[in-house]
C-alpha cells in the first residue's frame, strides 16, 4: 500500500475518531458537574439550616442577689431559680396568673440558674446588690429572634402565644434583648433543653474512642502488614489470610458493634456506653483497611531498595526498617488517617454498644459513659424542637469540618512525599 | 593461571578440554568447552543448578572465579545469567520459590552450608543491579550505611575516612566531595552507579558482581565505569555480566557464554571472541542470534 494511499484512509478516520473522544470528555465532565452540584446542594442545606445555630439569644434581667435566699449554709445548693423569677416579676409586674408567671419564667433557660450560681460562688461579694446580667433566653425566644416561629400564624399554631411574644417585644424595644456567639454549643454536654445543649461532651467521647483506635489499629495494622509483606512465607496459610483480611475490610459496620456486644460488653463485661469498648470495636473496623493500605504502601516500595540493602548485607530486618518502611510511611499514614476519618464517622457500631445514651457529662476518662459526634446527630436529628434541628447541622458542620482537616492532611501527607526514589 | 584439568575437575567437563585446536563443538553438545577452572580459585561451583518452582533455569554449572580477575559473563537474554550471578552471593534466597543445589565455596567455604550467615557473606560478595539504586537518603549516607551496620567504624572520622576512600575509589570523590549531604538520587545515573560501586566497596568487599552495569547509561558513563572496572580489578574480583560483547572484550580477562541455563564455554577473553570452540558461543559471538 502506497504512503499516500495510507494516509487517506487515516484521515477519513480521524474525523469519527476525534469525536468519539469529545463525546467522553464531555460526559466525564458531565458525571463530575453533576456530583458537583449535589455536593453543592447538601454543603449549602446543612450550612444554611445550621449557621444560626452559632449565634444565640440572650436577655438581660436586673438580679438582686438577696442575702436572705444566698446566705444559707451550702451557697451552692441555694434557689437560684428563685432569684431569676423574682426579678422576672419584677419587671413585668402587669403579670399576676399562675399560668402566666409560669409561662414569664419561661422566657429563661432553666440553665441560667447554673450561670448565677457559678458567678455567686467565683465572686461571694456579689451577694447583696443588684446586677444587670445577660441569661440565655430559652430556646423558644431565639427561634422567634431567627424568625423561625411565624407570628402571623394563629396563636393556637405557634409555640408562643401572643401574651408571651409582647414580652419578648417590650425586652427588645428595652434593649434587653441580644444575639451572641454561642460558646455553650461547643463547650457544653448534652441537655434536654435545646439552648444549652452542646457538642462538648460527643466531642470527647469521639476523640478517646478514636485515640483507643488509633493507639491499637496503628501499631497492629502496620506490623501486620509488614509482617504479611515482607516476612511470611507465601503458603495456603498465608493466602487464607489475605482472602480473610479483605473480606473483613468489606463487613458492615454494624456487624463489628454486634461483636463488640457480644464479646466486650457480655464476655469481657466492659463498661457500657464507654469510649473503651467504642474505641476497641472501632479499632476492629478500621485494622483490615489499615493493614491493607499498608501492604500496598510497602509493595510500592521499588524491590530495588530491598535488594540494595541486602546486597551489601544488611538483614531483612535492617533493609525492612531502615529503608522500605521510611518510604512506605507516608502511604502507611495516609491510609490510618483515611481509616481514622472512617472511624470517626461511623455510628452503627456505637449504636450496638449503647453509646446512644443521653449523657450529659462530659466524659473525663475512657470508661466514663459517652456517645460520639455521629450519634449525637443522629440523637438530635430525632428530637422534635427546631432548636435541635440547627443544632444537628451545626454538629455536622463541626464533624464535617474535622473529616476534612483529617482527608486534607492525607491529601497533603501523599503530595509532599509521593515518589522518592 | 589456566589449568587444564584440575584435580577437581568432575568427568563431565572433560569432553570440554580436548577440543584445545579449534575443533568446533557441536551446537548439541551441552558440556563446557573451555578453561573453566583455574589453579587457585577465589570462589568455586560444581553442579550448580537453580530452579525456579519446576523451572530450571541453571543445568549443573562448574566455574572457577579466580583471584583478582574480572570474569565476564555473556549470553542471550534469559539464558540465566542473572540467576547464576545472584548465586554467587545468594540473593536469590530472596525468591521464595527458587532453590539452589550443587557447591559453591568461597575461600574453600560452602556459602550454601547451613551454618554459613547471609550477612557476612554478601559483605564479602558485594553487587552492583543493572539499575542504579542508590538509596533516597544523602550520597554520604548511602555509603556509610553498609559500614555502620556492620560495625567497621567506631568513631565518625573513622566513618568519614571509609566514605571518602571508597568514593575516591570509585571515581566519584571529586564530583561530589562538595555536595555529600544531598541526596543520591540527584545524581547523574552514571555517577548514580558509582555510588552504588562506592556503596558496595565501603564495606571492604572481595568479590563484586556486577550485573550489567552499564545498560542504563550512556556511552560516556559506560566508559568511566568500565575504566573503574578495570582499576577495581587490582584489588577485588569482579565478575561482571553484560550483554555489550566489546565491553567483555575490554574490561575482562575471562568469559564465559551461558546458554539455556548451560555453560556452554569458559576461555580467555582474547581467544573465546577470536577462535571460540564452541558452534553456539561463534553463532552468539557473530550476531547469529542473541
Ligand atoms: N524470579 C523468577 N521467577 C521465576 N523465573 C525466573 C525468575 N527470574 C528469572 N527467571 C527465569 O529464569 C531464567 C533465567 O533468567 P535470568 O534473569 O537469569 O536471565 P538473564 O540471562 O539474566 O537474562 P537477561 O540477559 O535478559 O537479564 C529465565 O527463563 C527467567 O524467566
Ligand atoms: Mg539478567
Amino acid at each position: 500500500m502506497s504512503t499516500e494511499k495510507t494516509m487517506h484512509i487515516v484521515q477519513r478516520g480521524l474525523g469519527k475518531r476525534y469525536r468519539q473522544e469529545k463525546i467522553f470528555k464531555l460526559m466525564g465532565l458531565s458525571a463530575i458537574l453533576f456530583s458537583l452540584a449535589f455536593l453543592v446542594f447538601l454543603f449549602s442545606s446543612i450550612f444554611l439550616n445550621g449557621y444560626k445555630a452559632f449565634y444565640q439569644t440572650a436577655v438581660s434581667i436586673d438580679i438582686f442577689f438577696d442575702p436572705a435566699v444566698l446566705e444559707v449554709k451550702d451557697p451552692a445548693s441555694a434557689n437560684y431559680n428563685g432569684l431569676i423569677k423574682e426579678s422576672l416579676r419584677n419587671a413585668f409586674p402587669e403579670v399576676k396568673k399562675r399560668k402566666q408567671k409560669k409561662n414569664l419564667y419561661g422566657l429563661v433557660s432553666t440553665s441560667a440558674s447554673f450561670h448565677l450560681r457559678d458567678m455567686v460562688l467565683a465572686d461571694p461579694g456579689l451577694v447583696g446588690q443588684t446586677k444587670t446580667i445577660w441569661l440565655l433566653a430559652d430556646d423558644d425566644v431565639d427561634m422567634l429572634m431567627k424568625s423561625y416561629i411565624d407570628r402571623d400564624l394563629p396563636q393556637a399554631d405557634r409555640r408562643m402565644n401572643d401574651l408571651e411574644i409582647s414580652w419578648v417585644d417590650k425586652l427588645i424595644a428595652e434593649g434587653r434583648v441580644t444575639s451572641r456567639f454561642n460558646i455553650g454549643f461547643f463547650t457544653n454536654g448534652d441537655s434536654r433543653e435545646p439552648e444549652s445543649a452542646g457538642i462538648m461532651g460527643a466531642a470527647m467521647g469521639s476523640m478517646y474512642m478514636l485515640a483507643i483506635t488509633l493507639a491499637l489499629a496503628f501499631p497492629i495494622g502496620i506490623g501486620a502488614a509488614i509482617y504479611l509483606e515482607e516476612f511470611a512465607v507465601k503458603n495456603r496459610l498465608t493466602d487464607i489470610i489475605e482472602v480473610n483480611i479483605n473480606n473483613l475490610a468489606a463487613v458492615p459496620s454494624i456487624v463489628f458493634g454486634l461483636l463488640g456486644l457480644a464479646v466486650f460488653l457480655n464476655f469481657f463485661e466492659l463498661p457500657r456506653s464507654a469510649p473503651l469498648v467504642g474505641g476497641l470495636v472501632l479499632f476492629l473496623m478500621t485494622l483490615p483497611t489499615i493493614i491493607i493500605t499498608g501492604r500496598v504502601a510497602l509493595q510500592s516500595v521499588p524491590p530495588s531498595i530491598r535488594e540494595a540493602a541486602l546486597g551489601i548485607g544488611a538483614s531483612k530486618m535492617q533493609a525492612v526498617f531502615h529503608h522500605v518502611l521510611p518510604l512506605a510511611m507516608p502511604g502507611m499514614l495516609t491510609g490510618t488517617i483515611i481509616g481514622m476519618a472512617r472511624a470517626l464517622g461511623e455510628s452503627a457500631p456505637l449504636l450496638m454498644i449503647g453509646m446512644v445514651a443521653f449523657i450529659v457529662d462530659i466524659p473525663t476518662g475512657i470508661t466514663d459513659p459517652a456517645t460520639a459526634l455521629p450519634v449525637q446527630i443522629y440523637l438530635w436529628a430525632d428530637s422534635p424542637e427546631r432548636a435541635f434541628v440547627e443544632r444537628t447541622s451545626a454538629a455536622i458542620m463541626v464533624l464535617l469540618t474535622f473529616l476534612i482537616l483529617m482527608n486534607g492532611t492525607a491529601v497533603y501527607l501523599r503530595s509532599k512525599f509521593e515518589r522518592r526514589w | 593461571m589456566l589449568q587444564t584439568l584440575s584435580s577437581t575437575t568432575p568427568p563431565v567437563i572433560e569432553s570440554g578440554n580436548q577440543t584445545k585446536t579449534r575443533a568446533r563443538v557441536s551446537r548439541d553438545d551441552r558440556n563446557t568447552a573451555g578453561h573453566p577452572f583455574v589453579d587457585k580459585p577465589r570462589m568455586s561451583c560444581r553442579d550448580v543448578n537453580v530452579y525456579y518452582g519446576d523451572k530450571k533455569a541453571i543445568n549443573s554449572v562448574s566455574i572457577d572465579i579466580a583471584e583478582n580477575e574480572v570474569l565476564a559473563m555473556i549470553g542471550p537474554s534469559g539464558c540465566g545469567k542473572s540467576t547464576f550471578l545472584r548465586c554467587l552471593n545468594r540473593m536469590n534466597d530472596t525468591i521464595a520459590i527458587c532453590r539452589v543445589d550443587g557447591t559453591i565455596k568461597l575461600d574453600d567455604q560452602d556459602i550454601y552450608d547451613k551454618k554459613i550467615d547471609v550477612v557476612p557473606l554478601r559483605a564479602q560478595v558485594g553487587m552492583v543491579f543493572q539499575k542504579p539504586n542508590p538509596f533516597p537518603k544523602s550520597i554520604y549516607e548511602n555509603v556509610a550505611y553498609g559500614p555502620r551496620i556492620h560495625g567497621l567504624a567506631d568513631a565518625k572520622t573513622e566513618l568519614d575516612a571509609i566514605v571518602e576512600r571508597s568514593l575516591i575509589k570509585a571515581g566519584l570523590w571529586d564530583e561530589v566531595k562538595d555536595r555529600l549531604d544531598q541526596p543520591g538520587t540527584g545524581l547523574s545515573g552514571g555517577q548514580q552507579q558509582r555510588l552504588c560501586i562506592a556503596r558496595a566497596i565501603a564495606v571492604g568487599p572481595e568479590v563484586i558482581l556486577m550485573d550489567e552495569p552499564c545498560s542504563a547509561l550512556d556511552p560516556i558513563a559506560t566508559a568511566t565505569i568500565e575504566e573503574l572496572i578495570s582499576e577495581l580489578k587490582l584489588q577485588y574480583t569482579i565478575v561482571i555480566v553484560t550483554h555489550n560483547m566489546q565491553q567483555a572484550a575490554r574490561v575482562s580477562q575471562r568469559t564465559a557464554y551461558f546458554h539455556l541455563g548451560d555453560l556452554l564455554e569458559v576461555g580467555q577473553t582474547d581467544k573465546l571472541f577470536t577462535r571460540p570452540s564452541h558452534q553456539l558461543t561463534e553463532d552468539y559471538i557473530t550476531g547469529r542470534f542473541g
